[in-house]
């Protein structure tokens, strides 16, 4: 126990929860969109994450970023590998609803069996990353990929310039660029999802499929179209939160996404699963629980710190933070 | 089962005589590095020089990057020894245990049941080393562990243990040497609740005395390291020396550096791998890697590269060793387990990393440290700790 080190580094500790608390904020609303609207939770979705982590890097390779570049150039290739991880997650998601959902779901399979469904997706997304590098030599590509099929199980590293410049001091702790981005894009993308949902037509598509889906499609809502909405969106989400994952942390391997769609789920259950400001307030909730119950009991205690926590809450409030369903939502 | 087995064996005898034969028609003449048959080329031994000898470690995994350093080494020196002795048929088995105690586990009942087997290089690993010592132990079959670097792991009365490397014990003094030599002022000690990190960060932490500022534990397997950084920022430290292995490693240093840590960042044999500086990047400049292994000399790399075709990495010297005093042994007629294992625990011969002799517990009696800088993006050659 270390009180007087938390009160010391409290700003350090605070801000640097508040960054990774974003980044599982923003994975967080894809579980509970798609939970909001099929009450189905989806882990896989955790994969369609790491798959944007890879894009990321993939595509900062791609336009030619690497740790010289700065100043303009650096936030235009951040800007565009964010766009593409967006998309390759976007994709992947959509894609996953395509193969591992809407053909259960259109034979009228249990809810239970889609959940089967979705860990078995969830480990065909990590091995195919992890295996591309065999994939792509079984198929004699692997000379032509080259380096984006190397050592495929490895940790692979964002290739640009991670010194961060501080911006400003709050109680000597220098909060960097990299801090304000990842919180700032965090918070825009997360309001965007929100009003999206609230305040268009096919976000009213949306809430009225989780509200009651027959309901709804007798009333002419095409419910196949708005679960494909759901899925992308959650999946453009996490392309972005791939983005700014890196940004943070620097690196991903082919099983990140195991820990972070846990977290995230987490999350998503602790705001009130279900509901789109809940995963906002879990995921910030949980990011700077974790990082001061880290400062606090020491690191290897961080994931106990995060657990504990979501059982607490529930025993208090069993349907989370906010606990309002997406369906339920007022416009 | 034993079907997929029997091919292995098969296609795996076929690959390393067919290896053997080519390294016979490129490189004939050259003198015998391995020193093998006291430099009488060892012929002598007759017809009686067949065995199975298992290589236990990762071959894919997180890890794998280490167990596939020691399995070239052994297989080069496999090769050299086909070469030099051609009626022989010795294979060498790969038990992949990607690292995982769990699986070690699982898979050692198959070797110790297989009763060809008369010698193990490995396992890898000290966690794996510790969940399967007791089984070889009662199997009597001797295993010789390039790698397993636990201090604890001699401590259990298993006869059978032997490890060609310096324990964490002994690397931790070097590391307090190494600081103390370049005058660093406040040491920061994480490690990463392995049985590997555990005990060496322990070790660190020992030796260093006063000069430890800090220290936190983090978990295999993480990623965002944030409240880590922070404790190190706020300690003042000009050096921290991680205990782990290369994929936190890279993680850590990463993001040290990017949160303002601008001091020392050192780590031992567990990151002492390219797999920690490519993924770290720029980050990793300025590193520096403790190991008790040995860098591999010219001669063992040209030689390597031709095998393997990569580079040597960490522990290939090791692995190469290790396989060879099995060798050694079989040239000498030792084809059960229980002569097998009398060879070893008498070994006492000069290998390509050090002088090999064990002791009664297993360890080796002779033991270097050297220091690996990182710089321009690679780990260069190593120099002994003094």
């Amino acid at each position: 126990m270390a009180f007087q080190y938390v009160l010391d580094q409290f700003v350090s500790l605070f801000v640097g929860g508040l960054v990774f608390g974003s980044v599982y904020a923003l994975i967080a609303l894809g579980y509970t969109m798609v939970y909001g609207v099929l009450q189905l939770i989806n882990f896989a979705h955790s994969e369609v994450f790491m798959f944007g982590t890879f894009a990321t890097v993939w595509a900062l390779w791609l336009v030619g970023a690497d740790a010289t570049t700065a100043g303009v150039a650096l936030v235009a290739s951040l800007a565009v590998a964010m766009l593409i991880a967006m998309i390759t997650s976007g994709g992947v998601a959509l894609l996953l609803e395509r193969v591992a959902y809407r053909p259960l779901l259109n034979r009228g399979a249990p809810r239970l069996i889609a959940l089967i469904s979705a860990i078995g997706a969830s480990f065909v997304l990590s091995e195919l990353m992890g295996l591309r590098g065999a994939l792509a030599s079984a198929l004699g590509v692997d000379d032509v990929l080259g380096r984006y099929v190397a050592r495929s199980r490895e940790n692979l590293g964002l290739p640009t310039d991670r010194t961060f410049t501080v911006q400003f001091e709050v109680l000597g702790y220098g909060v960097t660029n990299k801090d304000i981005i990842i919180v700032l894009a965090a918070l825009l993308m997360m309001i965007a999802a929100d009003q999206f949902i609230r305040r268009t037509r096919l976000g009213r598509g949306i809430r009225a499929v989780a509200q009651d889906p027959e309901s709804a499609s007798l009333m002419g809502v095409n419910s196949t179209r708005v679960i494909q909405l759901t899925f992308l969106i959650g999946g453009l989400l996490a392309g972005a939160a791939a983005t700014l994952y890196m940004l943070q942390v620097g690196l991903t391997r082919y099983n990140a996404g195991f820990l972070l769609g846990v977290k995230a789920f987490t999350a998503a259950v602790l705001g009130g699963i279900g509901n789109l400001r809940g995963a906002l307030v879990g995921g910030l909730v949980l990011g700077v629980a974790e990082s001061l119950g880290s400062g606090l009991f020491g690191s290897e205690w961080r994931h106990v710190v995060a657990f504990v926590l979501l059982v607490v809450i529930l025993l208090f409030r069993p349907t989370g933070l906010l606990g309002e369903s997406l369906g339920k939502a007022r416009a | 089962m034993s079907r997929s087995t029997t091919l292995w064996r098969t296609a795996a005898l076929l690959a390393a005589s067919g290896i053997a034969l080519a390294a016979c028609g490129t490189t004939g003449g050259g003198d015998d590095p391995t020193g093998n048959g006291d430099g009488g080329g060892g012929n002598d031994a007759g017809g009686d020089c067949s065995a199975v000898f298992a290589y236990v470690g990762p071959l894919t995994g997180p890890a794998a990057n280490l167990g596939i350093n020691i399995v070239n080494g052994s297989t080069l020196a496999l090769e050299q020894f086909l070469e030099a002795n051609p009626d022989c048929e010795v294979t060498l088995e790969r038990f992949d245990t990607q690292g995982d105690p769990a699986q070690a586990t699982s898979l050692v009942g198959e070797i110790v049941g297989n009763d060809d087997i008369i010698g193990v290089v490995g396992p890898t690993f000290s966690g794996e080393t510790a969940a399967t010592g007791e089984v070889f132990a009662q199997a009597g079959l001797v295993t010789v562990s390039p790698s397993a670097t636990n201090p604890a792991l001699t401590t259990n009365g298993w006869d059978t243990f032997h490890r060609i490397i310096g324990n964490d014990d002994t690397q931790a003094p070097a590391v307090a040497t190494y600081l103390e030599n370049i005058g660093a002022e406040g040491v920061f000690v994480i490690d990463d609740a392995s049985e590997y990190g555990a005990g060496l960060g322990g070790g660190v932490v020992d030796a260093l005395g006063d000069l430890v500022v800090g220290t936190e534990t983090i978990q295999v397997g993480d990623t965002d390291f944030g409240p880590a950084v922070t404790a190190v920022n706020a300690s003042g430290a000009d050096a921290v020396y991680f205990a782990g292995y290369y994929a936190e490693a890279g993680a850590l240093v990463s993001q040290l550096r990017s949160g303002g840590y601008d001091g020392l960042f050192m780590s031992g044999d567990g990151a002492l791998d390219p797999g920690f500086v490519e993924a770290a990047g720029a980050a990793a400049d300025g590193a520096v890697l403790t190991c008790p292994c040995a860098p591999a000399d010219e001669e063992f790399t040209a030689a390597y590269q031709e095998s393997a075709g990569q580079e040597p990495g960490t522990y290939s010297t090791e692995g190469f060793d290790a396989l060879n005093i099995l060798l050694q042994g079989l040239l000498e007629g030792n084809t059960d387990r229980a002569s097998m294992l009398e060879w070893v625990n008498g070994y006492d011969a000069e290998g390509i990393t050090k002088h090999i002799k064990f002791d009664e517990s297993g360890e080796v009696a002779e033991v270097v440290v050297y220091a690996y800088p990182v710089a321009d993006g690679a780990i260069q050659l190593g120099e002994p700790i003094e």
